[in-house]
């Protein structure tokens, strides 16, 4: 641990020079100011979104893991921050080399100065479009903790967070939205991350459950959430951020923006209602854990399709991830897997539809920049959604579990049994989150 | 002296006490309890997961009356906490050898 904050100081001096060597150039007058401010407040609202996570994870624990839990998705804000401005942001975005990365020329944020960038973000200065992604690449590895939680060493966390971040997200952020990344050069649709953000984390959770395996006593002794006022104050804050997430993907303010924003909101209510509804008909009860999920739900699915697609369609695809997801988590009780709040059954299957969904419902009416969908007359985006989708589950999946198994020989991935019962929050953090 | 300790819902509480102070009981101390009779508990489904919950809540009432009262306060006691349905909760007697009032040093009936 200790060597690896030498070196992340260490780099730090070594590419400060070269930053400092650039003064900032003047901000040219291409930049509108509209743009930038709803650009900026986006990712204002994005951040908010990683403790909103760290609330909806947190509620859904047992009482001595609250911290251990919320810690997870917290602290990814400060080590994906600084991955991200080092080097995560020029592996993702910097000029490509051969489709499949990004070059190191923006290390540091070398270059990358308050003059618009023609490709990113022609009316927007470049770093407001860089912090706008920073929330992003923050978030998506704070989703996959729900998988392994009440269970994973603190330590090892770390260096997972640092090396996911940078041999699946940054990767996959540039494949699919990095100028030469061959997914967007194949016409793949992802308006705001589908594919990036919940396909890659949903199915890396799923790799997660394997290697890291069930809680104690998962199964037999109950497990409930300590919590389902906070887990509704979460799913509240996300959904509040996520008019940032996809409206603020538009990289402009105006009437994609508007689009985009309107369709995540009835994508959500629907997703919540649909949870609901069916919860109720099958368990008895409508309960406001199913709401909350399914309004997550419904967020995940209409990500990718956000930018291109209209309300009647959002009610469509909102409604169907209510369902969808309600069944996932079903039936992950009947293969007892411990994926223990459902990463898996919310981003995985939720995403898979969303990006399915955009090869559906896309319509060039809403956005002459996208395509049509199946709908709409055109099958081949379809295909081109279901390839991506497949190529993005298996990229996800096999470099994560190779990532978990390496870390498993050599740090270990687990709290010892004595941990675990006592819980995370003393046992990683020496702290308790209740004293009342 | 007796002690009278009762189990009851939790929803019941502000009648039993209102009843118990209009005959005359002065004093009492309520604690939060779980516990589980022929009621048995419940079952949770959060998110699919079913979780069997044995240990159901109720308040615990302490009082303890001189002799004369006790049969007022059974009476309210019963009729305050009943619902008619299964969960209603139990009543215990027992007798106290002393009470003492640490404030005056009073021993007996008089420090009730």
């Amino acid at each position: 641990m200790k060597k690896f904050v030498y070196l992340l100081i260490a780099s730090c001096f070594l590419i400060a020079p070269a930053v400092f060597a650039e003064t900032a150039p003047p901000s040219s007058p291409k930049v509108d100011t509209g743009d930038t401010t709803w650009l900026l407040i986006s990712s204002a609202l994005v951040m908010l979104m990683t403790p909103g996570l760290a609330l909806f994870y947190g509620g859904m624990v047992r009482q001595k893991n609250v911290l251990g839990t919320i810690m997870q998705s917290f602290i990814a804000l400060g080590v994906i921050t600084v991955q991200w401005v080092l080097y995560g942001y020029s592996l993702a975005f910097g000029p490509d080399i051969g489709g499949v990365t990004g070059s190191l020329d923006w290390i540091g944020l070398r270059g990358v100065g308050l003059d618009p960038h023609p490709d990113y973000s022609p009316t927007v200065p470049h770093q407001a479009f860089m912090i706008f992604q920073m929330m992003f690449a923050v978030i998506t590895p704070a989703l996959i903790t729900g998988a392994f939680a009440e269970r994973f060493k603190f330590k090892t966390y770390l260096v997972f967070l640092i090396l996911w971040a940078t041999f699946v997200y940054d990767p996959l952020a540039h494949w699919v939205w990095g100028v030469g990344g061959w997914i967007r050069e194949l016409g793949a649709l992802d308006f705001a991350g589908g594919l990036v953000v919940h396909i890659s984390s949903g199915i890396a959770a799923l790799a997660a459950t394997f290697v890291v395996g069930k809680r104690k006593g998962y199964g037999e002794e109950p497990m409930p959430p300590h919590n389902l006022t906070m887990t509704l104050l979460g799913a509240a804050l996300l959904w509040f951020g996520w008019f940032g997430f996809n409206g603020g993907s538009a990289i402009a303010s105006g009437s994609l923006a508007t689009s985009a924003f309107v369709v995540t909101h009835i994508s959500s209510a629907a997703a919540a209602l649909s949870w609901m509804i069916f919860e109720w008909r099958y368990r008895g009860n409508p309960t406001a854990l199913g709401a909350a999920s399914g309004a997550v739900a419904g967020l995940v699915a209409i990500t990718p399709a956000s930018g291109f697609v209209g309300p009647m369609s959002a009610i469509l695809i909102g409604f169907v991830a209510g369902v969808l997801c309600y069944f996932a988590i079903n039936l992950k009780m009947k293969l007892r897997y411990d994926d223990s709040l459902d990463v898996v059954g919310v981003h995985g299957v939720g995403g898979t539809w969303g990006a399915l969904a955009t090869g559906l419902f896309a319509s060039k009416t809403i956005n002459p920049a996208g395509n049509d969908g199946l709908f709409f007359g055109n099958p081949s985006l379809l295909a081109i959604q279901a390839l991506t989708v497949l190529v993005a589950w298996i990229y996800s999946f096999v470099v994560t579990l190779v990532l978990l198994k390496i870390l498993d020989w050599t740090m270990g991935l687990r709290v010892s049994e004595e941990h675990e019962i006592n819980g995370l929050d003393l046992s990683q953090h020496g702290e308790t989150g209740y004293s009342f | 002296m007796k002690k009278i300790e009762a189990i009851v819902k939790p929803f019941k509480l502000d009648e039993v006490k209102n009843a118990l102070t209009k005959i005359g009981v002065q004093g009492m101390t309520i604690t939060e309890v779980k516990g589980f009779g022929r009621q048995k508990g419940h079952t949770e489904v959060y998110r699919g997961a079913e979780y069997t919950i044995d240990f159901i809540p109720k308040i615990k009432i302490d009082l303890i009356v001189s002799d004369e009262l006790v049969p007022g306060v059974i009476e309210a006691l019963e009729r305050a906490a009943r619902t008619g349905k299964i969960g209603d909760g139990k009543i215990f007697l027992s007798p106290v050898e002393e009470v003492i009032r640490i404030r005056t040093g009073e021993r007996g009936k008089d420090a009730i």
